[in-house]
């Protein structure tokens, strides 16, 4: 950036800029308000994890002082860390929450899902997800998805249709325009909500410090018993982890992201506190879902092709 | 590039989007704004890297940087707007990165729709076509505040002003006749790198700022004090709990100007009057808000107020209207006919409305209107009037981008079929009606 001169902007002058992340905030709650007022049964799906965190944060100021006026969804995987999962119990009784959960575990014990060879458990969430979805009759499904997070992402709508089978289709997506938001849809149809799409990793954390908002304790450095896969550390556990070949060290780290444990890797890092950790993510190299989702290396267009099976 | 978090937090949020055919660079440009910036992480580069190499190309392909889908991909194109996000130590940017294929004309325009500048890239070698012409009505239509003129491949012509020059001003003169009220240009080789980051050692005879430095210092809140003050109540708020048994509150996005407590309002299409109470922007109670901020609105009467309401200041109140007249950009597959019902979304208000003529389509080449076209078809832009079941309370797009805009809706399958903006396409031009109708339209 040496280039870039540092002259003065009109912005600081003017009392009415709002900062970036007032406007996005303002975006994220008209949106909340939005739904809130078109459709019948809106949930938040809630994991513990950041972009959940900072939804239901965003949830609570918008309908304030009244309750959030939707419910909770959480698709647990049966490999998620138990710091979240009490996290998340937590959370829920904080603010008096209904939490509807969606076992992947229950459907593996039933017969209806088989286990992966690799043991990833992230994809096998659609399917409880979609059946979730359609069992409640929800009509709207808000997700912490950004489009920052992954170039089939950057094309995803805020308000994204679904047909009656969860199905998204890239294609066929309704040009959105201002800040009008169509939310038609038919029965057994549903319109996936992504409140914070404009929304960088760097602004969650930066909001996060800004709203003194609690986190679970894996999004900061801490010792933990990892082992090496696939150039991640993944956290020893019940769940599959490690094999015979894998020694398991025990180091410094945190997450970036909150997901299922058998792909959901660590960082070497020594960063404690909210400063720290947001001066680790504006220094660093690697994209967030790069640097700790080994779902998303399987193919150039993972992403792409679960989310038009219905994953987020 | 060091920077701290308080000067990240300190900064301001533009959304901007590009215009240009594939030819014209805007691929390049785009990758080098985000390259240069440092907004291209190390495992999206090597991850370019890996397929353009698996497809034996020797320099990574930056367009798959942008090409998300699969279909993208696999026929090279881009299909379809993609948001990008960027970020200096003065300023976040929203990119909408819109495709420049003719026949994405609502491509732009939905891209254009949320956008504070828009950037039309024109070949230094062609200069001012036809494309170029129908991206500046495009941005003129939407009105866009600021217009980049981004003359790129300065370095096939020899860095020459004299083709710059040329460019600019028949450019800046065409632009300025449709009422684009600010243009910039700027001689860029987005390849080479001239004036997009980086100032250019190639172009001495210029003295404006590169691309970024302009994204950067362009102003992006207006004088709000001269703007109409628009709220659209979006949901009413009564928690009637034990703590707050008689709290009652409106909730919405001021969609234009200032707010400010003790202010005597209007809530129509009723048109009851009372008076600001209070002002509680999200969890805090404030004298003056403003838009776009988010806020609640306590009332001192106990009127009857709904989502879909519009609140305003009593001595400044727009238009009710059934019968609306505007500019369609139509975005469906299917048509727009004379006689159809439709929905008509306007801020949070939806209502039936039929279409009781077309007037007319434009074609953006020569800005020529065609009469009683008796419909629209994908990517057509034609005047029409709408008579709704409802009043709605309608500013004039040219005053209020938020409250002066509207969509069409298919009540049968729910498609967006067209995007409106009411009363007068241009801010300043002359629409000269064509003789006749041929049957060739391309836009």
């Amino acid at each position: 950036m040496s280039a870039v001169t540092t002259t003065v902007t009109e912005d600081t002058a003017n009392p009415y800029a709002l900062s970036h992340l007032d406007s996005l905030e303002s975006e994220a709650v008209h949106i909340f308000r939005e739904v809130a007022g078109e459709f019948e049964r809106p949930v938040i799906l809630f994991s513990g994890g950041k972009d959940s965190i900072v939804m239901l944060h965003l949830a609570l100021k918008a309908f304030a002082p009244a309750p959030v006026p939707f419910t909770l969804l959480h698709v647990d995987t049966g490999h998620n860390f138990p710091e979240v999962l009490e996290y998340r119990d937590r959370t829920v009784k904080k603010h008096g929450l209904r939490l509807h959960v969606a076992s992947v575990q229950e459907y593996i014990d039933a017969g209806k899902l088989r286990e992966r060879p690799d043991g990833t458990r992230n994809p096998l969430q659609t399917v409880p997800l979609t059946e979730a979805i359609q069992q409640h009759r929800f009509d709207a499904v808000f997700g912490g998805g950004r489009r920052d997070e992954e170039k089939a992402r950057a094309k995803e709508r805020v308000f994204s249709l679904r047909d009656e089978f969860s199905q998204w289709d890239p294609r066929r997506q309704r040009p959105e325009l201002w800040q009008l938001y169509n939310g038609r849809h038919a029965p057994g149809e549903h319109v996936r909500v992504f409140p914070i799409s404009n929304w960088t990793e760097l602004d969650v954390w930066q909001y996060i410090e800004r709203e003194g908002i609690e986190l679970p304790e894996i999004y900061f450095a801490h010792e933990r018993e990892v082992f090496s896969r696939n150039g991640m550390w993944l956290t020893a556990g019940g769940w599959g982890g490690p094999k015979e070949h894998e020694p398991v060290q025990t180091r410094l780290v945190r997450y970036r992201t909150v997901g299922d444990m058998s792909c959901t890797g660590a960082v070497d890092s020594d960063a404690t506190t909210l400063d720290a950790v947001i001066t680790e993510i504006a220094a660093s190299r690697l994209t967030e879902r790069g640097a700790t989702r080994a779902d998303d290396k399987m193919s150039e267009a993972a992403m792409e092709d679960r989310k038009r099976e219905g994953y987020f | 590039m060091t920077t701290t978090a308080e000067q990240l937090s300190a900064t301001t949020l533009l959304r901007f989007a590009t215009a240009g055919s594939v030819d014209d660079g805007k691929s390049t440009l785009v990758g080098r704004l985000l390259h240069d910036s440092k907004s291209v992480l190390t495992d999206q580069l090597e991850a370019v890297e890996q397929v353009s190499l698996s497809r034996g190309q020797e320099a990574p392909d930056l367009a798959l940087l942008t090409d998300g889908l699969r279909a993208e991909r696999e026929q090279g194109i881009t299909i379809d707007v993609a948001y990008r996000y960027f970020a200096t130590a003065r300023r976040r940017f929203i990119l909408a990165d819109t495709p420049g294929h003719v026949q994405y004309t609502r491509n732009m325009v939905t891209g254009a729709s949320t956008a504070e500048l828009a950037v039309v890239l024109v070949d230094a070698r062609n200069g001012v076509v036809e494309q170029t012409r129908r991206h500046a009505a495009v941005a003129a239509l939407l009105r866009v505040p600021h217009v980049v003129l981004a003359v790129n491949k300065m370095d096939l012509v020899d860095y020459a002003e004299p083709v710059f020059a040329a460019i600019a001003e028949e450019f800046t003169a065409y632009a300025a006749s449709l009422g684009v009220p600010e243009i910039t240009a700027i001689p860029i080789s987005a390849l080479a790198g001239d004036n997009v980051v980086e100032p250019s050692a190639h172009m001495d005879w210029y003295g404006g700022p590169t691309v970024l430095e302009h994204l950067e210092t362009v102003p992006v809140s207006h004088d709000l004090t001269a703007c109409h003050a628009r709220f659209p109540v979006q949901y009413v708020i009564r928690p009637q709990t034990a703590e707050h048994p008689d709290y009652r509150g409106y909730a919405g996005q001021i969609a234009a100007g200032v707010f400010r407590v003790g202010e005597a309002v209007s809530v129509l299409p009723s048109g009851r009057t009372t008076t600001i109470t209070g002002i509680d922007a999200l969890g805090e109670s404030v004298d003056i808000a403003w838009a776009p901020q988010s806020v609640t609105l306590r009332l001192a009467d106990d009127i009857d107020i709904s989502r879909g309401d519009l609140i305003a200041p009593a001595a400044d109140v727009p238009p009710v209207t059934q019968d609306v007249e505007a500019t369609v950009c139509h975005v469906a597959d299917q048509p727009l006919s004379v006689g159809q019902r439709v929905l008509l979304k306007h801020t949070t208000r939806t209502v039936k409305a039929i279409v009781k003529d077309i007037p007319s389509r434009l074609t953006l080449d020569d800005l020529s209107q065609h009469p009683a076209p008796g419909q629209l078809v994908a990517n057509d832009i034609g005047r029409v009037v709408v008579r709704t079941a409802e009043p709605l309370a309608l500013d004039t797009y040219a005053d209020s981008r938020r409250t002066g805009s509207f969509l069409l809706i298919d009540p049968a399958d729910g498609t967006t079929l067209s995007a409106g903006m009411a009363g007068t396409a241009f801010a300043a031009a002359t629409e000269p009606v064509a003789a006749d109708d041929d049957a060739e339209w391309d836009f």
